[in-house]
């Protein structure tokens, strides 16, 4: 009878929402997303769209430089061979979206597997190193390998097809994009909770006492690797259903660093980080785009200087943030959180 | 009956000798001292014993097994679990989270059940959770820091922390590296106390290095002393007390073994 409480008790205390207040306010999230596209413009649904696959492809490259430690320069790569893979199962053999989407995450899982190899002999700079060469290697297969990728014409795709419906449109795209988030999302947290979540963390923060904690580092270096391009694969196939072209200039080296910016500005080793950042580095420059258009109607010879300016507004706006909070966009929620739970006591 | 067994353990590094010949057998259940002045070699024969350093030559056998020459993780999944001299905590994690990577080898779950948190894999956590809890955190005395993240703690709790981590590898032989380095009186007598609970109810065989004499001499079944890299001499904290080479290298560095070190 005590076992059996304290089982429950402990399953209560290590589930991920643990207080019912979080659990209700998760439940009116996932109403206000399921009524979103009802009520959203079409431009609105676009920004959502892209803004959820970059939440995905985020979430996989949390899992290999914020929880594990290992900084990547080729994610973008790793989006594009999803695409690719996508790309050419879609156009040569008719597979549908739902089988298109392992299989994406398959192929770039198997070359995260090959680039993370090295990571047996090399880390830090020098794995880093291995993964920039990645990057310009997938890029030049991307131009060079005409018959498959199209070149630097790249590819069109038909809209994704899903039990023989055609999604076509913002508004049926988001319902592809979201179950993905959601899946992504919960997978990358339950890994969080066991072993191989801790596993990796550990080889972040003292990869010699992790092996001594009897953690083959390899291994783990390689499940990093694998997962993560895995879920980029995944974020590359949506990417490529949703735009239906790709060419090669979609998956430059700046598209990886945008990817590592995401993160570090939302949070490493933190899923609500990758969601938070990925939304901050889609929107934002939107954002901007927009306040600029509403500038113009006053004042349009002055937009010859406002028209740059805005990068810099945009790179200013995230120093600000690390300066004021190195752990990102996802701490100061925590904080935000905390003030609310005690707020009518304490301030 | 001998549980692991050392034979002529020569390191170097550079040209550096370490370790001159080093051997030494310890029994099943016994709490085995090295002394031996600053730099003497003591923590460089745990790295060995651990595989965090590749002896130039000698041997190294855990129940007979011969283990020279497996990697750290391979002879922590045999039983092997270790404390360090310098707080080796992951520090951006919690309390909980730092024992429960102690159980990472004789855990089960792979990445696919991870990702899904399936039936077993969910299992699995509770129960890991559950006899930490029962076992380890009760024993020790850390409930109330057990969801703090340990950089956050005082040094003496994180040593208990490391103490726990290595607990929860369920180890056979558990090597700790100057446990008591740096803590107050009541501290050091909480951590002797642990100790000598760890052997007799756990059963558990220890190695323990400690620059503090009184404790070493209290609680160690045998004692080896080393210096320069050799060895001195082993036996009875009584006879190892009042042997000469003992005497002469322990005035010698009297200051310094005043002075602890961490
Ligand atoms: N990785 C290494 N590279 C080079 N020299 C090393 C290394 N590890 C240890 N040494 C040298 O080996 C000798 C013994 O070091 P060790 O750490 O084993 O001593 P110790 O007995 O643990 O000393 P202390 O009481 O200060 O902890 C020292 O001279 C040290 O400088
Ligand atoms: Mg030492």
């Amino acid at each position: 009878m005590r076992i059996g409480d304290f089982k429950e008790t402990y399953a209560a205390d290590e589930a991920v929402f643990r207080s019912t207040t979080s659990r209700f306010w998760l439940g009116v999230l996932f109403v206000l997303l399921l009524i979103f596209p009802f009520i959203a413009s079409d431009y609105l649904l676009y920004m959502a769209n892209l803004t959820g696959i970059a939440i995905v492809a985020a979430i996989g490259l949390n899992i290999l430089t914020g929880a594990a430690g290992q900084i990547s320069l080729g994610h973008a790569g790793f989006v594009g061979i999803g695409a690719y893979t996508s790309a050419v199962l879609t156009n040569h053999l008719g597979l549908p979206f739902l089988i298109c989407l392992p299989l994406a995450g398959l192929m770039s899982a198997f070359f995260g597997i090959l680039v993370g190899a090295p990571s047996m002999r090399m880390k830090g700079l020098y794995l880093c190193i291995t993964t920039l060469a990645a990057q310009v290697i997938f890029e030049f297969i991307f131009v060079h390998w005409e018959s498959v990728t199209g070149g630097i014409r790249g590819l069109n795709v038909p809209p994704p097809s899903i039990f023989g419906l055609k999604i076509d449109g913002e508004f049926g795209f988001y319902w592809l994009v979201l179950p993905v988030i959601i899946l992504t999302a919960t997978a990358a947290r339950n890994l969080f909770r066991t072993r191989v979540g801790r596993a990796f963390i550990a080889i972040r923060d003292r990869d010699i006492s992790a092996e001594l904690m009897g953690i083959n580092l390899f291994r783990y270096k390689l499940y990093a690797f694998a997962s993560s391009s895995f879920i980029a694969g995944m974020a590359g196939c949506l990417w490529v259903s949703h735009l239906k072209t790709i060419t090669p200039e979609h998956f430059p080296l700046h598209e990886s660093i945008r990817y590592l910016a995401m993160i570090i500005v939302g949070g490493l080793g933190n899923i609500l980080g990758s969601i938070f950042g990925a939304i901050f580095m889609t929107l934002i420059p939107e954002v901007l785009q927009t306040a600029l258009k509403f500038f113009e109607q006053f004042k349009p010879e002055a937009m010859a200087y406002l028209y740059p300016l805005q990068t810099v507004v945009f790179g200013l706006l995230i120093v600000v943030f690390l300066v004021f909070e190195p752990h990102g966009l996802a701490e100061i929620w925590c904080r935000i959180k905390n003030y609310f739970r005690l707020w009518p006591f304490k301030h | 009956m001998t549980l692991l067994q050392a034979d002529n353990l020569n390191l170097s590094f550079g040209g550096l000798q370490v370790l001159h010949d080093i051997s030494f057998s310890v029994d099943d259940g016994e709490i085995f001292a090295i002394i031996g002045p600053n730099g003497a070699g003591k923590t460089s024969i745990l790295n060995c014993l651990g595989g965090f350093y590749l002896q130039d030559h000698g041997t190294i056998r855990l129940d007979g097994q011969d283990i020279s020459s497996l990697s750290p993780d391979r002879r922590a999944a045999m039983g092997m679990a270790r404390t360090f001299q310098n707080i080796a905590l992951f520090r951006g994690m919690t309390v909980l989270d730092n024992i429960k990577l102690g159980a990472h080898s004789y855990l089960q779950t792979g990445l696919l059940a991870a990702a899904f948190y399936w039936g077993s894999a969910h299992r699995e956590e509770m129960r890991l959770r559950a006899e930490i809890e029962d076992k380890i955190i009760d024993f020790l005395e850390i409930e109330h820091i057990r969801k703090q993240p340990v950089s956050a703690l005082a040094y003496g709790l994180q040593k208990r922390v490391e103490l726990a981590r290595a607990l929860a590898m369920r180890p056979r032989v558990l090597l700790m590296d100057e446990p008591v380095a740096g803590m107050n009186a009541e501290e050091t007598e909480d951590m002797a106390r642990f100790i000598l609970d760890i052997q007799e109810e756990w059963g558990i065989t220890i190695i323990i290095i400690e620059h503090d004499i009184h404790m070493v001499m209290d609680i160690s079944n045998r004692v080896m002393v080393v210096n320069f890299g050799q060895e001195i001499t082993t036996g009875t904290p009584e006879s190892v007390q009042s042997h000469p080479e003992v005497i002469k290298a322990y005035l010698g560095t009297k200051q310094a073994v005043a002075a602890g070190n961490s």
